[in-house]
């Protein structure tokens, strides 16, 4: 069939039940995006005929004869749609994997469409910015400054992939055409507890294209973790690439690999596999219970922490004696507080391409947090030297937690590995919800005692976390959990007591806030009720009760050494969150609604614990600009942004000047990773260190060549500036070739010790008490991030984690059914948050400055998540008179508390 | 997404080139729903685009909606000035979860074979009276109001190899006074309730639940009915078969319904709410 795509003709025949959207890719055009396949995100979004329309629900056949447009083709003869330079210019995006279809939408918009981008852009799901970014470039506001020498850190400098993000160039993970390409589908179990008896692949062997079905029988025995984490002994060794046990409903039972997907899908279809159906427990504390099913039966080489009571971790800690403290105490909360499963959403699915080069090595091209960690931890599973597997990645469409984690590389490799042809796994949406990671659900029961005066007497939680299927990320979230909601408070008598379940369900795993977000939101909320009870205003009574620079910070245990206080914004940011809330702008409630406001706090640590290895490799080019490696990945995070802007600052270059590559194992050196919020603490201080090792060099080379005392060189742009004579560094170069003089530099780090970061979020809301709506009227919040960097990348990680984070305390919920199943695997009914339910955000920063960060910064992505939730509660609290122990707060549970207090 | 196991698509011209039908076929319109998740049992696609019908029609007995035609080409529909319901089309459409590029290839008739619901073009066509033209494989016609036709979630009275034509609205109902409720779990989300009040010039009044129930129900009065019947009549005869899933809690679900169901009376001149 004959169609014309961004003015060129093309003739090629549509799979009869193809969708236009894998037929434009598989034409060439990979700025054509799949977010859900399904009609629901819109990063598919092309014009057909002019028109815009979801491609992935445009059957292929219809196109026949008409005129299509993409993203690649929305630039007319060389120069940027005015629309992809707004995006450009407000930096309408951070992953940009839903950028295309966003600016795609945004520009087809008539003018009554844009008074009303709520209704106008409900059908353009983005899970990172927020949509305050997308806002401004709609509105046509400019947020980025221009690059130049001297504006590197606090600077607005513009992301470096811009450019290529708007026009649809940026690589994704799949964004490649690769010669004979195979495809891999997993069939996933349909029972929540199993034993395989028998795999039948007669059947799907004999389907035309079909080239291999795996099994446990293919699988390698070594067992490990999902997880990804510096010291792999963090997580239990309960995992095998393909087992013969089944312990949730989706977990994979076989993969089939063949020429298309279509075929690999049949051999899925056609697979026969004999079920022995084991017990199934899908409650955490039914789990826990002696004669529970037990769904590993492991040794203690595998560090469950009690197998047969399927703990996979437990831990205790107290200080002082909370019977006490109670007894102390003028008023008590005591209440248990359920945060359910939610999904991360990023809208680039799980995916990743594997092949075996040349030279016999496995490449993985993956979509990943961790490139370095999982090279070590599929050459451990499949018996390889480290040198014979390579993993990398390009730009990967969001993270959020979900790519610490070893998903698809493991079966890519499989399949690499046994057929020797270059496979492709891509995880669909509703894979995303039954098959990858979710927040730990998590049930806390906590008592906080406090006297008249304010001061606390005791706190007392016990949580439940329930893992899943898997103990990945299970211990150390539990752990966090346990730490930071309450170390932030200062009270001589605590005790906290915490476990994490195996239940058969859908694992849970690494997500943003990492375990704080669901002990925050039960904390936060009790605090709020103690200062009820003893009269006193909410922050008044954190004011009294927080830990002040220099006092010791306990959770479950006293923190450990390395954390310290390396600056203190807290006081400044209650601050500023009262006087904001004060001030009393933001909108007007509805008439007849109930307005309340409401507070929340959070601290963190600033890195993960254990270490956190980071290098970057600096060095000067030819032509007199700069070039480095860095290994920690982009994933809408904006720390390459980041990380060009120290080594412009140290260099007193254009950010500009300095090219870079990152997140490939090939590049040596090593990177725990892009998590923990780590990519501008820890690597930005391997960048720094990198760029102040070869800005002493060049000046000491500078310096002999010019015989101008070394005080008096200084690096000037594109120059070394010796005493008033200047040496341009491409002739630099030049010089040092001739001399055999090195000029590259490498720099390192380890993420030892860390510091503390805060936030503090307030909320206005109106409710209607009679049918359960929230409307937020002024939300504001403030972030204690040392130095920023980027104010314009810094406020939009804040903006979008605040989203994320409404999604979660508005609506969204992974439902799992009474037999294991997930109910609502797809957008349409996990709704996360659209442009209109998020309410712009106020956001205001610290003044403070960091001893360990560079440039005194601080991290600052998962933090912002973690106290939206309880701040809204409290609001509701306010405005209500009703506490909710149970997120999501939907308008039907709203009403439902409201009906039941009467 | 791509239906792998499509092996052929028809394209019909006309209604005789329609007679094809077998199992493993499905109605192709807008395709908005067939292609947003697997459809592992389908074969063949039958194409009703093909077939070029007239979209919209106005006569002097009323507005003949094809079945393919388009939720954007209903939206934009020009009512003639004595139609004073028109505007309740545009404040369905806007009750589609689906943004306005869904609306450029969603059609009425794909929405109402759907049965979902949450389904706006069965709220606007059971409360405008709304008829279905079927046509049967064998070449046999029938009618059926649209309120009859929708049984439950996905589950209507479309027997195999059927194809809704189109949908009549009556001119009577379209020259009724209407008001109009909505609510949904989130900002422009799915709705979890949708009630729609129609008045006659006789002072007949009509309130039709949807959403808020697993199929429609209607309720007649020859006049204004006072608040506390109108609730008493459809609570007793909803009789808590209120829809549950994701987007709503039964019991919200009934308390939004009662309270739209007040208001709408209010709006057109009943009792207190
Ligand atoms: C993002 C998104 C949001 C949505 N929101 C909503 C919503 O809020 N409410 C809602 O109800 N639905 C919703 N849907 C579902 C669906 O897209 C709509 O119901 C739409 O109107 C279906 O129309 P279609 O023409 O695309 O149907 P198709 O997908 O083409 O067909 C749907 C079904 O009806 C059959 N069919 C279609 N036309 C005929 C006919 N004339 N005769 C016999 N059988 C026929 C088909 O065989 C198929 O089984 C949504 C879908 C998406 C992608
Ligand atoms: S991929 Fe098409 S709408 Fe999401
Ligand atoms: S930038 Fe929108 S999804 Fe990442």
């Amino acid at each position: 069939m004959s169609v014309t795509v961004n003015g060129k003709p093309f003739d090629d025949q549509p799979a009869p039940g193809q969708c236009l959207r894998t037929f434009l890719r598989q034409l060439g055009h990979f700025g054509v995006k799949k977010g859900c396949d399904a009609g629901d995100c819109g990063a598919c979004t092309v014009y057909l005929d002019g028109e815009p329309v979801h491609s992935c629900l445009v059957p292929a056949f219809r196109a026949e004869g008409r005129e299509v447009t993409t993203i690649e083709g929305l630039a007319q003869g060389g120069a940027l749609h005015p629309m992809q330079q707004a995006f450009l210019d407000a930096q309408g995006y951070q992953c940009g994997f839903c950028t295309a279809g966003m600016i795609m939408t945004a520009a087809a918009l008539n003018q009554e469409q844009k008074a009303d981008l709520g209704r106008a852009l409900k059908g353009n799901l983005c899970r990172c910015t927020g949509y305050r970014a997308v806002e401004d470039a709609i509105a046509g506001r400019r947020d980025t400054e221009d690059a130049r020498p001297g504006r590197g850190v606090g600077h607005n400098v513009p992301a470096p992939a811009g450019p290529d993000v708007v026009t649809g160039r940026a690589r994704f993970t799949l964004d490649v055409a690769i010669d004979g390409l195979h495809h891999i589908k997993l069939l996933r179990s349909p029972h929540a507890h199993a034993r395989i008896r028998a795999i039948d692949k007669s059947a799907a062997l004999a389907v035309p294209g079909v080239v291999a079905v795996l099994t446990h029988e293919d699988a390698p025995a070594t067992l490990y973790s999902s997880a990804r984490h510096e010291t792999r002994d963090t997580d239990p060794d309960d995992t095998r690439v393909l087992d013969d046990v089944m312990r949730f409903i989706g977990q994979r039972v076989a993969a089939v690999v063949a020429t298309s997907e279509a075929a690999a899908e049949e051999g899925c279809r056609k697979l026969v596999v004999d079920y022995e159906i084991l017990p199934a427990v899908f409650d955490p504390e039914t789990a826990m219970q002696p004669g529970a099913p037990r769904l590993h039966d492991k040794g203690p080489q595998a560090r469950i922490a009690n197998a047969s009571r399927n703990l996979v971790a437990e831990m205790h800690g107290a200080t002082g004696d909370v019977a006490q403290g109670f007894t102390a105490a003028d008023a008590i909360h005591e209440g248990t507080y359920f945060v359910p499963r939610v999904q991360h959403a990023h809208l680039e699915t799980l995916c990743a391409i594997a092949w075996i080069d040349e030279s016999g090595r496995l490449n993985v091209r993956s979509s990943t947090q961790v490139p370095f960690l999982t090279r070590l931890e599929l050459a451990h599973v499949f018996g390889l030297d480290r040198d014979k597997v390579r993993v990398f990645c390009e730009r990967v469409g969001g993270g959020f937690g979900a790519k610490q984690e070893m998903l698809t590389e493991d079966i890519a490799a499989l399949a690499a590995l046994k057929t020797g042809k270059p496979v492709k796994l891509e995880f669909t949406r509703e894979e995303q919800f039954v098959g990858a990671t979710t927040r730990h659900p998590m049930k806390v029961t906590v008592k906080i005692g406090a006297r008249r005066d304010g001061a606390l007497t005791a706190i007392e939680m016990h949580v439940v976390s329930n893992t899943g299927a898997y103990g990945n990320h299970g211990m150390p979230v539990l752990e966090h959990a346990c730490s930071e909601a309450v170390s932030v408070y200062r009270c001589p008598n605590k005790k906290i007591d915490g476990y994490a379940v195996y239940t058969n369900t859908v694992a849970a795993g690494a997500f943003r806030g990492y375990g704080l977000p669901q002990t925050g939101f039960a904390v936060e909320s009790a605090i709020d009720e103690v200062a009820r009870m003893i009269g006193m205003d909410a922050l008044e009574f954190r004011r009294c009760n927080v830990v002040r620079k220099g006092e010791p910070m306990i959770g479950l245990h006293e923190a450990p050494d390395d954390v310290i206080y390396g600056s203190y914004g807290l006081d400044q940011c209650l601050d500023l969150v009262q006087a904001a809330l004060m001030r009393g702008d933001g909108d007007e409630a509805p008439p007849g609604w109930s307005v309340g406001e409401g507070t929340a706090l959070t601290m963190i640590d600033t890195v993960p614990p254990g270490g956190h290895y980071s290098d970057t490799y600096i060095w000067l080019e030819a032509d007199g600009t700069y070039n480095m490696t860095i290994g920690t990945a982009e994933f809408g995070n904006g720390t390459s942004t980041v990380h060009r802007q120290i080594a412009a600052s140290v260099l007193n270059a254009s950010p500009l000047a300095i090219a870079f590559t990152q997140s490939d194992t090939d590049h040596g050196g090593h990177d725990t990773g892009a998590y923990g919020s780590t990519g501008t603490v820890v690597a930005g201080r391997a960048t720094q260190r990198a760029a102040e090792a070869l800005r002493d060099k060049l000046l000491d080379f500078a310096a002999t060549q010019s015989g101008v005392d070394r005080a008096q060189c200084k690096l000037a742009g594109d120059a070394v500036d010796c005493g008033g004579k200047t040496i341009a560094l491409g002739e630099l170069f030049r010089i040092a070739e001739a001399f055999v003089v090195d000029l590259s530099a490498h720099g390192t780090t380890n993420g030892i010790p860390r510091s503390v970061a805060f936030n503090v979020h307030g909320f206005r809301v109106a409710v209607n008490t009679t049918t359960g709506e929230v409307k937020i009227i002024k939300s504001v919040q403030a972030a204690d991030a040392g130095t920023v960097i980027n104010p314009m990348q810094c406020r939009a990680q804040i903006e979008g984690g605040v989203a994320q984070a409404l999604g979660a305390a508005m609506f969204e919920e992974v439902v799992v059914d009474t037999e294991g199943r997930v109910t609502n695997p797809s957008f349409r009914h996990y709704r996360i948050p659209a442009f209109a339910d998020v309410p712009h955000t106020e956001v205001l920063f610290a003044r403070t400055s960091d001893e360990l960060g560079p440039f005194g910064a601080k991290s600052m992505s998962e933090s912002p998540y973690n106290p939206v939730a309880p701040a809204l509660a409290n609001a509701i609290r306010a405005a209500t008179g009703v506490r909710f122990y149970r997120l999501p707060l939907k308008p039907d549970r709203i009403h439902a508390g409201i009906t039941a207090a009467g | 997404m791509d239906l792998n196991t499509i092996t052929a698509v028809e394209r019909p011209t006309s209604r005789e080139a329609l007679r094809v039908w077998r199992d493993g076929d499905a109605f192709l319109a807008g395709g908005t729903w067939l292609f947003s998740e697997p459809q592992p049992k389908l074969t063949r696609l039958i194409d009703l685009s093909t077939l070029n019908w007239e979209p919209l029609r106005a006569t002097g007995n009323g507005l003949e909606i094809a079945a393919t035609c388009t939720i954007a080409q209903l939206d934009g529909f020009a009512a003639p000035p004595g139609w004073i319901a028109a505007p309740l089309i545009g404040q369905c459409c806007r009750a589609f979860l689906a943004s306005f590029k869904i609306w450029n290839v969603a059609t009425v008739g794909g929405n109402i074979v759907m049965s979902l619901p949450a389904g706006p073009m069965i709220s606007l066509t059971c409360a405008l009276d709304g008829e279905l033209l079927i046509w049967g494989p064998d070449g046999r016609e029938r009618r059926v109001a649209v309120v009859d036709f929708v049984k439950g979630p996905v589950s209507n009275d479309l027997k195999s190899g059927e194809i809704v034509r189109a949908i009549h609205l009556p001119l009577a109902a379209l020259t009724r006074r209407t008001a109009f409720r909505q609510i949904s779990l989130q900002s422009h989300g799915r709705s979890g309730a949708l009630l729609i009040g129609t008045r006659d010039a006789g002072g007949a009044f009509m309130l039709t639940v949807t959403a808020s129930t697993p199929k429609p129900y209607q309720f007649r009065f020859d006049a204004l009915p006072g608040a506390d019947e109108l609730t008493a009549r459809t609570d007793t005869t909803i009789a808590n078969n209120w829809f549950d899933d994701i987007h709503g809690l039964p019991a919200w679900r009934r308390a939004m319904t009662l309270q739209f169901a007040r208001e709408i009376l209010a709006e057109l001149g009943g009792g207190a709410a």
